[in-house]
């Protein structure tokens, strides 16, 4: 059988959290996809929180990751809020669009 | 046996007085009757004229509060001089952009009372980030203040600039979170807890055999984070589009406080968990101080805007700040807390000069608008000189000594090559604060700028120019109080 220990956790969440990385700059189509990639990233250190507070036998690990999903709950929603107005103003959410300054 | 004991919250006074009040003026604002537009001017008037009045009280509290190190709340928070002093920077900041603000805000029809109740939030932010003494703490912090950042951004709803501007704050600010909070779960995996002074034990522990791979993971991690906080290259990209987007006194705010703030925050996790690991971590902060120096200095020639070239100077000024982090001696932290404290001044005098620059109630922001400025606003030109002489360090104004003590520090602290190109872009930045100067004394008027200057912002600059030009006689208090200030943050 194979036992599932904390190396096995932690590269799970280091694919996860370099799928968000890359999501964000690779992505050239839609600012939503950026938002769920902010959100993967969060979550890849969710379990690296958990994983870590398991293997140590200690529950701030798990604390820390109970703030951080309220945070990124709040952080969705004003991003969601400001995605709102920014169409409003131009029409389109398309990640190339987003040009107005040069940068 | 009692329950539970009312913790000791003496510390965190200034901190609560603010929560309080924030909660008190929110209430306040939605409960006023709005009947028409002259209503919500006038409730948002009210708003920040007492949300500059509780920052007021706040620094009062804050310094009323000052002692020896204390930690409280199971060691979460800690006050020292060094928090002290920063707060006060960040409160000052705040309070000052926000009267800047009040006329530009009713001009711009966008006098609404949650404003400055966003910047009470994010300044609230500020202080606990400053104030902390646990990863937890200091994450928390961290995104009360950038939550907030991302919606003052993009307070110009119906402004596709500053939409955009809050919107690219917004992915990148998150990614930077992100990047922040992976190093934060290394640390704690490999050192087995949040807390400041434990993480700081465990490394000293094992530091005979050197720290893990995990453990240098963990702070390359926590310093890329945090560069994109403070706008270092390579994480800078997003300042020049966010400067030149956000309104401008928002832009201004965005110049001073939170970068005071990030600054601070560096400090204490460089020296305090991390300071056993300096020869780690000081080659990449020298490496970053450098690049952020050179992009500050050679990016700004070409530019056109006003607000873009001082978003590159507060890049390059953080370059600045970073070589006394990356000496990593206490001179060195003297050094940054008195090249922020000046920081401050000058850029305070520098936004309300630039608030200052509109035609026909249109506010401009080319630099070429400033043509012919010393002939049709003589003191409006000589507050902006002062300005400029002194954020391109020349001497005797105060951002010589600013200069000085962080250069002295390198060349204590033996990082030549860093003081070296430090000195250099310092010599190119002052081409552009002094061309500046040459289109505003030497071009020909071609359309000249509104007058007159308001009042408050009139107060503002000949205030800031004073302390300017004045520092140098007596420098005493500043110095003193940094001295003080870093060593707290090298006793903890």
């Amino acid at each position: 059988m194979l036992e599932i220990g904390l190396g096995h956790y932690l590269t799970v969440a280091a694919i996860l959290f370099t799928l968000g990385i890359f999501g964000i700059f690779l992505n050239r189509k839609n600012v939503i996809i950026i938002l769920m990639s902010i959100e993967l990233m969060l979550l890849a250190v969710n379990i690296n929180f958990v994983a870590f507070s398991a293997e140590l036998n200690d529950l701030v690990g798990q604390v820390f990751a109970v703030f951080i999903l309220t945070v990124a709950a709040a952080e969705a929603a004003i991003g969601l809020a400001i995605l709102v107005i920014y169409f409003r103003n131009r029409g389109t959410i398309a990640v190339e669009d987003i040009n107005m300054m040069k940068g | 046996m009692p329950m539970a004991q009312v913790p000791n919250w003496i510390p965190a006074a200034p901190e609560l007085f603010i929560a309080v009040m924030i909660m008190a003026l929110l209430m306040f604002g939605v409960f006023q009757k709005h009947q028409s537009a002259a209503d919500e001017v006038r409730t948002a008037g009210y708003v920040s004229n007492l949300s500059v009045t509780v920052l007021a009280l706040g620094i009062l509290i804050t310094i009323a509060f000052s002692g020896d190190r204390v930690e409280i709340f199971n060691n979460l928070f800690v006050t020292d001089p060094f928090a002290v002093f920063t707060k006060v920077l960040v409160l000052i900041g705040a309070g000052v952009t926000i009267i800047m603000a009040q006329s530009f805000l009713v001009r711009h029809k966008m006098a609404r009372f949650e404003y400055p109740i966003l910047i009470l939030f994010a300044v609230l932010g500020m202080m606990m980030m400053i104030s902390a003494n646990n990863l937890m703490a200091l994450y928390l912090g961290l995104e009360l203040q950038s939550l907030s950042l991302y919606v003052i951004a993009s307070f110009q709803r119906d402004d596709a600039r500053s939409t955009e501007a809050g919107l690219k704050y917004f992915v990148l600010g998150a990614l930077a979170s992100g990047m922040l909070l992976y190093g934060m779960s290394l640390i704690y995996g490999f050192t087995g807890s949040t807390d400041f002074v434990q993480i700081a034990q465990s490394l000293s522990k094992d530091a005979a055999d050197g720290p893990g791979l995990g453990i240098i993971f963990g702070i390359v991690f926590i310093l890329a984070g945090l560069a994109f906080k403070v706008s270092a290259v390579p994480f800078h990209m997003w300042t020049p589009d966010v400067y030149e987007g956000a309104p401008t006194p928002v832009t201004a705010f965005f110049a001073i406080a939170p970068k005071i703030a990030a600054l601070a925050l560096f400090m204490r996790v460089m020296i305090g968990p991390f300071g056993g690991l300096v020869a780690e971590w000081q080659q990449i902060v020298v490496f970053i101080s450098m690049a952020s120096m050179l992009l500050g200095a050679f990016a700004a020639l070409s530019q056109t805007n006003i607000k873009r070239l001082m978003a590159y100077s507060s890049i390059g000024h953080v370059g600045y700040a970073l070589i006394g982090i990356a000496a990593g001696t206490e001179a060195g932290i003297q050094g940054v807390l008195i090249y922020l404290s000046i920081y401050l001044v000058m850029n305070l005098g520098t936004f309300a000069c630039i608030l200052c620059m509109r035609r026909g109630d249109q506010m401009v922001e080319l630099i070429s608008d400033l043509a012919g400025l010393g002939k049709t606003h003589k003191m409006l030109a000589l507050a902006f000189t002062i300005f400029m002489f002194s954020m391109a360090g020349i001497p005797p104004l105060a951002g010589f000594i600013g200069k000085l003590y962080i250069f002295m520090a390198a060349i204590n602290a033996e990082l030549y090559a860093l003081a070296i190109v430090g000195v250099l872009a310092s010599v190119v930045s002052s081409v552009y604060y002094l061309r500046i100067v040459k289109i505003m004394y030497f071009d020909d008027v071609t359309d000249s700028l509104d007058r007159p200057v308001e009042k408050s912002i009139g107060w503002i600059l000949t205030l800031s120019g004073l302390f300017v030009v004045v520092l140098t006689l007596i420098p005493g208090p500043i110095m003193d109080s940094a001295k003080i200030a870093a060593a707290s943050l090298f006793a903890g």
